[in-house]
């Protein structure tokens, strides 16, 4: 016992760890995470990970970016600085649209994905925190908290029945520091 | 998500037998990890030298003024807003795919839009350097931004298409940066952990921590799915808006309503022919025949015969429209265009975007890699010619004989068209040694579903219908990465 910290089971084989998921959730075994090398469309609803709300957010960046627009424009040409051009209005909304569009999908964007970057602690430089370094190739690897999860050989069988290819077992959390 | 299979009627996404994740892996970042090939060394040598030439014709310019180019009094603009527009053309072909096709859950695009995302950011970057250097004093380009009066203009006038432009294009490029970005982080992520030494140091100082958890990929996919749905309507508006900058003044030739419609088929056109141009040979050197099928090149070309039929329509429509509006001046613009000084450049724009592209429609040429790369580069050089005339031949008579003028470029106009594409090509090619050509996250998502060996175990299972397995077994008879003998048994 003692040093372990994670239990991880990796598969070759996309369904026989969604597979594997079941196995450890029916034996009430709480999984950590899973690191996989591409996304698992179902796996949230598995694990009960809720709906991200990023689109809430990016629909707000995207309202601040049409607003912003109108009141730079506005500022600009109808209160600061009016220019009269052959006598027509300042105020030419269709003429707006553009600009209010493109800062609409520019604040959308950097917004949501900053957001995205934040939420997921993405920024450059950042350790890596990698606790199979194939989980990024060709592995799909679950991640068992061991000293939460005390009965190990249980664990083990669970996995191996499930079909995993290889048992680890970390003595630190993340391999990938050094 | 894999549990289920996909109709076997479907062409496969990735061929090949004893393909698997870390084959999928090995296979595309083969360039990535090991030491270059003659191939690349010998394109790398001429696209840099042809960078050279940028350089130096761009400096040139910024020395010693736009005088340096063929312009004159009634041509004041054209090969530099010819280049622009073609650049900015190309570009769309890789926000097409990676935003719209996304969209319509068109899982072919998966194997293609990482490098035409790649070329969408380069096209970028060799358009915005005209948008700089045709400016005359590209040292104050920073006064197309809303600043105030102190730095010696007015407030730029918001009613003007330039000022749109220069807020779509710049929006375009950092938007098409992040989405292109974003999209790489897994691939970076798996460089890193393949990599030892500064190497890892490095991809994982650019992989930003990508670790692949749920959570992570869960938002990723929310992110994407968001990122394609806005980009959609931008890709739309930037080629809008580069049309507004003609269509909104009063020139005849120019000042038609049909110009947005018009020069976003044209740029999807163009875009996807610069794809194969770029696709067909990286696919034969880096060796991915397995991942960019002929069902890729197949459904390419025939985007591109869609596209090009529909500039087709609209250079007849212009024609017609002309005639049917009984202006005289609108009339005779198109008239001249087609049978004036610059009637060969018209029947040149003529010829390969509207007749060639037709060949399309045989299955031979379509399906031929020879034939479908020459004619991409036709297409390319007939979407310049389209730039070109729309531009010159509107100039070139305006309402005084007098001052009617012909344009002929200088060395330093030729030097920065060349050397453009010499910049664009060191990009690519730098691109291909650093980065994954082929978003592996992506395709992985593939090879349970779409791949020929997922539905070859379909086949043997021997659940599926007959009539069906044997159109199946015929449609891969198009593929020359598929070996006919083992369906031969079956």
């Amino acid at each position: 016992m003692s040093d372990i910290k994670y239990i991880l089971g990796s598969f070759g084989d996309p369904d026989e760890m969604m597979h594997g998921i079941e196995k450890l959730q029916e034996n009430n075994i709480s999984i950590h995470d899973v690191y996989t090398p591409m996304p698992i469309h179902g796996i949230e609803a598995k694990l009960g990970i809720k709906r991200s709300r990023i689109d809430i957010a990016a629909f707000c960046f995207g309202i601040t970016g049409t607003c912003c627009a109108f009141a730079l424009i506005y500022f600009c040409a109808v209160i600061d600085w009016r220019v009269n051009i052959g006598g027509k209005p300042s105020f030419a909304l269709p003429d707006f649209i553009p600009i209010m569009f493109e800062l609409t999908v520019l604040f959308c964007a950097f917004g949501m994905v900053l957001t995205y970057y934040a939420s997921t602690h993405l920024f450059p430089g950042r350790a890596p925190r990698v606790m199979d370094l194939r989980a990024t190739d060709d592995r799909f690897v679950i991640a068992v908290d061991a000293k939460d999860n005390v009965e190990h050989t249980v664990i083990d069988g669970l996995l191996k029945d499930a079909g995993a290819l290889e048992i680890k077992y970390n003595e630190r959390k993340y391999i990938s520091y050094e | 998500m894999s549990g289920h299979n996909e109709s076997i009627l479907r062409e496969p996404l990735i061929t090949g037998d004893n393909i698997t994740y870390a084959k999928i892996t090995d296979d595309i970042l083969g360039p990535v990890e090991n030491k270059p090939n003659k191939a690349w060394w010998i394109g790398f040598t001429f696209a840099s030298l042809g960078a050279l030439l940028w350089v130096v014709a761009v400096s040139y310019t910024f020395w010693n003024g736009i005088g340096a180019w063929g312009l004159n009094k009634t041509v004041g603009w054209a090969w530099d807003i010819t280049g622009f527009v073609w650049w900015v053309g190309i570009g769309h072909a890789g926000t097409l795919i990676s935003a719209v096709l996304l969209l319509f859950r068109q899982n072919w695009r998966n194997s293609i839009n990482r490098s035409a995302e790649a070329m969408t950011i380069f096209a970028v970057i060799c358009a915005a350097t005209y948008v700089v250097s045709h400016m005359g004093r590209p040292w104050l380009a920073y006064w197309v931004l809303p600043l105030p009066n102190q730095f010696g203009s007015l407030w730029v006038n918001f009613n003007s298409p330039l000022v749109w432009d220069m807020f779509a294009i710049s929006t375009y490029f950092s938007v098409s940066l992040l989405f292109w970005y974003t999209g790489l982080l897994p691939d970076i992520a798996t460089i890193r952990d393949r990599a030892v030494g500064t190497r890892r140091k490095i991809y994982s100082i650019f992989s930003f921590g990508w670790s692949g958890s749920v959570k992570t990929w869960q938002r990723f996919e929310a992110v994407s799915l968001i990122l394609a749905g806005i980009s959609t309507p931008l890709v739309l508006s930037v080629h809008t808006i580069v049309s507004m900058d003609f269509a909104t003044s009063v020139i005849p030739g120019w000042h038609t309503t049909i110009f947005p419609p018009y020069f976003v088929a044209g740029a999807i056109f163009s875009g996807f022919a610069m794809v194969l141009t770029l696709l067909l040979v990286a696919r034969k050197v880096l060796g991915l025949e397995n991942y960019i099928t002929m069902f890729h090149i197949e459904s390419m070309n025939k985007i591109i015969i869609l596209t090009g039929s529909i500039v087709g329509v609209a250079y007849l429509t212009e024609f017609f429209i002309a005639w049917y509006s009984g202006s005289e001046y609108e009339q005779y613009a198109f008239i001249n265009r087609s049978t004036g000084p610059y009637w060969w450049a018209y029947w040149m724009m003529m010829t390969c975007n509207v007749i060639s592209p037709q060949l399309l429609w045989f299955k031979k040429i379509r399906l031929s890699i020879r034939a479908t790369w020459i004619l991409s580069i036709v297409v390319n050089i007939g979407m310049w010619f389209e730039r070109f005339v729309i531009i010159v031949t509107s100039l070139h008579r305006d309402y005084i004989p007098s001052s009617w003028a012909m344009f002929y470029p200088t060395w330093v106009d030729i030097s920065v068209f060349v050397g453009s594409i010499g910049l664009f090509f060191t990009l690519f090619l730098l691109f291909l040694r650093v980065l994954p050509s082929i978003a592996i996250a992506e395709v992985k998502l593939l090879l349970k579903t779409a791949s020929e060996q997922a539905k070859m175990k379909q086949i043997k299972e021997g659940h599926e219908n007959k009539e069906y397995v044997a159109e199946y077994v015929e449609s891969l008879e198009k593929f020359d990465s598929v070996k006919q003998e083992d369906y031969a048994k079956i």
